[in-house]
């Protein structure tokens, strides 16, 4: 399906008036900012964000300048505005700002229609993605003819192909949002909607549920990478393969504890008789960044300590304290490292 | 009409002797001491529990906000927990929009309203007197509730599916629903009650094209309550009848869609945000016509902009859920109409600018007030122009952008009013004037407070930082920004104390007032500050928009109305030409029982559905005891009318 996708080209826009007003508003950067698009379609919605902005400030300026003057100004020039014939004049001038204000406003419309038309992307046969919001992760399908990829909380995308995300919940209402690759689109139940990602340069761009979702909602966090085609098709082949066979003693007492635990009840280890749909899938759980819907590194101590209680850093997950002693859970760290 | 007015010719208290004004006293008085505490049924009293009422839990949701904002000062700070904190905003939401915004603006209009138009109570003395038990059983409910487990988590929106029992078990959800029943009872009460009061009482002569914007605003505001209540009456229905009696209104398993708790809570809660700010325009107008010293310009463009925006106000709330996959065409139509509000509101303001520039401003702390409510309600109309675009909003939307937008439209346009009219009517209501130094700086601690709070919010929303998290990691590059805000919280809590302490100190030590010491136009300052009993010894005739201002303004007085018991002056909706005289009910304790007796039912409810029909009998045995017939007060007097 990779090979009927077209690479879509748009207008970027100059960003030298967005650098000076970043620069004067106080520095608009950060790592999930919608002022620093990755992709035409957050480039438009901030190209938008600017037009809005220098209309805005201009209408501010006006209206409390006209006020300050006509509270403060000198008692002298006052009395001119209370000649006999000042009532037409003052309503000739109310009639005129209000005017003024239909066609601001009647631009601004037009503006804002032509950009939201701007967003919509559609070309046929597109890569789709599935993204399901869980209390408190994301549960990202690939679907493929062999059987889906499934991933959690991490999206990969080929840079310059526009990608259809299939978005749906298995709870209550979620909403994914990577600013700096477009807005926010709902998650909700019962419903499955419909956005498409577009990503201009490589890199990797953090997103985070927007809808209130719950005790965790804070800590729903899911990054967008964005690779070159060959490397993203290198990655989808690696994806598909079913989790490696244990090789060391270590890791094979590892794959022992998790299959003879808890764990089994909720995760999937594909390749393995765990099939839980509870927690996300770790069939490759090694080659994530993070843990935990963003909230930790994913090292061996981070993974230890958030098997070990995962309240401490969650505080209301779904996922329990585990009982295990610590040579069990070393073994389990060790094995859960070795899913590439 | 085009020269400013000097206040030329006031009304006269009356001159009529002291047995008349005695009588009218005694006819008018609530029962002395605790009886009357609990019977009676005067709009003033009634006006100023509200307002007192709703400045305590002002204070509540203002503690509350403070505690947010101490706990996002830093990141990954551990003040408070994420059910805690989740917990707070849900209680200031609820607290801000149902406990504090709507009823002061209530409780405003039925201490103002009344004595604005001329009369001496409102239409429906005792029903008004319910009103208030409502509000207030339906506040201590949601408080009372707190240390047994009754807070609500899940903002004060409710989204479902996670108001539902399944992901929000425990009593928080089903008090939030019962205390939203008392609001909204207490807020149809009283605007059934504006509305007759306002189209049936007003003194002869003062036909709508006459009557003053504040009463204008009031109005709206009624009528917009009368409408969008019912919308989250229905959708408080169905959400407590899920979780109690296991109906499945909202569960999606049974092909219900949760967008439909969305479209009627919007529904409401947008006109909601307008019936808060609809007062305020009045608020201001009467503020700016007294300080400006002259009429304003283009009344009649105030009054189509004020009915537009109570229409206008029902078309938007869509703009909520944009983000919820709506098809585009919808998405377009409520774009242009979130916009179009835009245009009455610009409309008002250019009007209040060009009656500034025409007359003579004094600028003293009310009107200081209302230029502050200017600048931040228009950053807060013009961030909300950006959110009425759809694709804006998709960025911005349910961000702290959205947080810093809001606040400037109620803050910036409700309490900033509010405090414009506290400064305005303390005088009316204590015979005191606020301290004009206090003033001052409570304005300027308040605006700069503001700022620093609410503008970063913006710019926080830009880089991505949603509303309602509890935490944030250092990373995101949000901590600084954050720390502001807190800064500004504090600001903005000083001021507030210090309003604490202008009010406390001014009660008692203010300057003596006089009954006009504005030299306003309206009727309520024709009589003596504070007022008596009966608000004006005679029911003036009014012949003009500014009786207080215009020689002629009110010609003569009402004759032939009794005042050896309660009774009023009926006028025509229209014209206000006399129609005919009626009696109006005086103290009684059956309001309070009907308010314990709705009050054992809704919030027995929670508990097991038997106690809404315990409520029911009582309520009824309270309502027969309401109706009772008895012998109609003053008939057995023989003291008559001169």
């Amino acid at each position: 399906m990779m090979a009927s996708a077209v690479i879509v080209r748009h207008r970027s826009w100059p960003p030298i008036p967005a650098f000076l007003l970043a620069m004067a508003v106080g520095g608009c950067d950060g790592i999930q900012s919608a002022l620093r698009p990755a992709g035409p379609q957050a480039a438009r919605i901030a190209a938008l964000w600017w037009v809005m902005l220098g209309v805005g400030a201009a209408v501010l300026a006006a209206v409390v300048a006209t006020m300050l003057w006509a509270v403060l100004r000198p008692a002298r020039s006052r009395a001119q505005g209370a000649r006999p014939d000042g009532e037409r004049w003052l309503l000739l001038a109310v009639g005129a700002a209000s005017g003024l204000t239909v066609v601001v406003l009647f631009g601004l419309l037009m503006v804002s229609a032509v950009t939201g038309r701007a967003l919509s992307i559609s070309v046929p046969d597109p890569l789709t993605i599935e993204v399901v919001g869980h209390q408190w992760w994301w549960e990202v399908r690939y679907p493929d003819p062999d059987g889906a990829v499934v991933s959690a909380n991490e999206v990969h995308v080929p840079v310059g192909y526009p990608v259809r995300l299939r978005l749906g919940s298995a709870d209550v209402i979620h909403s994914l949002w990577v600013p700096s690759l477009h807005g926010k689109t709902d998650q909700i139940p019962g419903h499955w909607n419909t956005t498409w990602l577009l990503a201009d340069r490589p890199g990797e761009f953090r997103g985070q549920c927007a809808e209130f979702c719950g005790i965790q909602h804070a800590h729903m966090a899911l990054t967008v990478s964005a690779e070159p085609p060959e490397t993203f098709a290198a990655w989808r082949q690696a994806q598909r393969a079913p989790a490696p066979a244990p090789t060391d003693p270590s890791s094979q007492r590892g794959m022992e504890v998790f299959l003879g635990s808890s764990c089994a009840g909720c995760h999937t280890i594909r390749g393995t008789p765990a099939l839980g749909r509870l927690g996300p899938d770790l069939t490759h759980l090694a080659s994530r960044r993070r843990i935990a819907a963003g909230v930790l590194p994913n090292d061996s101590d981070h993974l230890a300590a958030w098997i070990r209680d995962p309240e401490q850093w969650k505080p209301g997950t779904r996922m329990p304290a585990s009982r295990l002693g610590p040579e069990d859970l070393q073994a389990l760290v060790t094995y859960l490292a070795t899913l590439r | 009409m085009s020269v400013a007015f000097p206040p030329a010719a006031r009304i006269a208290p009356g001159r009529g002797d002291d047995r008349e004004a005695d009588l009218l006293a005694r006819t008018w008085a609530s029962p002395p001491g605790i009886r009357g505490w609990f019977t009676t049924v005067h709009h003033r009293t009634i006006g100023l529990r509200y307002i007192a009422t709703a400045l305590v839990f002002f204070t509540a949701g203002g503690v509350e906000a403070l505690l947010m904002r101490l706990q996002l000062a830093r990141p990954e700070n551990a003040l408070l927990g994420p059910q805690a904190y989740n917990r707070l905003f849900t209680l200031h939401g609820n607290t801000m929009m149902f406990l504090f915004a709507v009823p002061i603006m209530e409780g405003l209009a039925i201490y103002l309203v009344p004595l604005m138009i001329g009369t001496r109570n409102v239409a429906f003395p005792r029903l008004n007197a319910y009103g208030y038990y409502a509000y207030l059983i339906g506040g201590l409910l949601l408080y009372g509730a707190l240390p047994f487990g009754g807070a609500s988590d899940v903002g004060w929106f409710s989204y479902v599916p996670l108001a539902t029992l399944t992901y929000s078990p425990g009593k928080g959800v089903d008090v939030w629903t019962q205390m939203i029943y008392f609001t909204e009872l207490s807020a149809l009460v009283v605007a059934v009650e504006l509305i007759v009061t306002i189209f049936k009482l007003r003194a002869p002569g003062m036909s709508l094209d006459r009557m003053p914007l504040f009463v204008w605003s009031m109005l709206v505001m009624s009528v917009m309550i009368v409408f969008a209540m019912p919308a989250i009456i229905v959708a408080t229905t169905f959400l407590p009848l899920d979780r109690m009696v296991e109906t499945r209104f909202f569960d999606v398993a049974a092909g219900a869609d949760p967008l439909l708790w969305q479209h009627l809570f919007w529904f409401f809660g947008h006109p909601e945000v307008y019936i808060v700010f609809v007062p305020a325009l009045g608020i201001v107008s009467s503020i700016v016509v007294a300080f400006a010293g002259r009429p304003i310009v283009g009344y009649t463009a105030m009054v189509f902009a004020v009915v537009a925006t109570g229409f206008l106000g029902f078309g938007l709330w869509v703009h909520h859920m944009f983000a919820t996959g709506l098809p585009q065409l919808g998405m377009s139509f409520f774009t242009a109409a979130s916009m179009m509000i835009a245009i009455p509101s610009g409309i008002q303001i250019f009007c209040w600018i060009a009656t500034l520039w025409a007359g003579r401003p004094r600028l003293r702390t009310p009107l200081l007030f209302v230029l502050g409510f200017v600048s931040l309600f228009v950053v807060g109309g013009l961030t909300g122009v950006m959110l009425a675009s759809a694709p804006l909003d998709l960025q911005v939307h349910d961000t702290f952008f959205v947080v810093g937008h809001f606040h400037y439209t109620l803050i910036g346009g409700a309490v900033f009013p509010l405090f414009a009219a506290f400064y305005y009517w303390f005088p009316k209501v204590t015979g005191r004037r606020l301290g004009e130094g206090l003033g001052r700086w409570n304005f300027w601690l308040l605006f700069i407070g503001f700022n620093a709070t609410f503008f970063p919010m913006h710019l926080l929303g830009l880089q991505g930082m949603p509303r309602r998290v509890y935490t944030y990691s250092a990373e995101l590059g949000w901590g600084s920004l954050n720390l502001v805000a807190t800064g500004g919280a504090l600001l903005l809590a000083a001021g507030l104390l210090l309003f604490l302490v202008n009010v406390a100190w001014s009660v008692r030590r203010g300057a003596i007032a006089g009954d006009n010491p504005w030299e306003a136009d309206t009727l309520e300052w024709a009589t003596a500050s504070p007022p008596p009993a009966y608000n004006l010894r005679r029911i003036p005739v009014v012949t003009s928009r500014y009786p207080l201002w215009a020689a002629n303004g009110a010609s003569g007085n009402v004759e032939g109305l009794r005042i050896d018991r309660r009774e009023v002056l009926v006028t025509t909706p229209l014209d206000a030409e006399p129609d005919h005289r009626a009696l109006l009910p005086g103290p009684s304790a059956w309001p309070l029982a009907l308010g314990a007796a709705t009050g054992v039912g809704f919030i027995g409810a929670i508990l097991s559905p038997v106690w809404a029909l315990i409520g029911a009998g009582l309520a009824f045995v309270a309502l027969v005891g309401w109706f009772w017939p008895r012998p109609e007060p003053g008939r057995d007097r023989r003291e008559a009318v001169p």
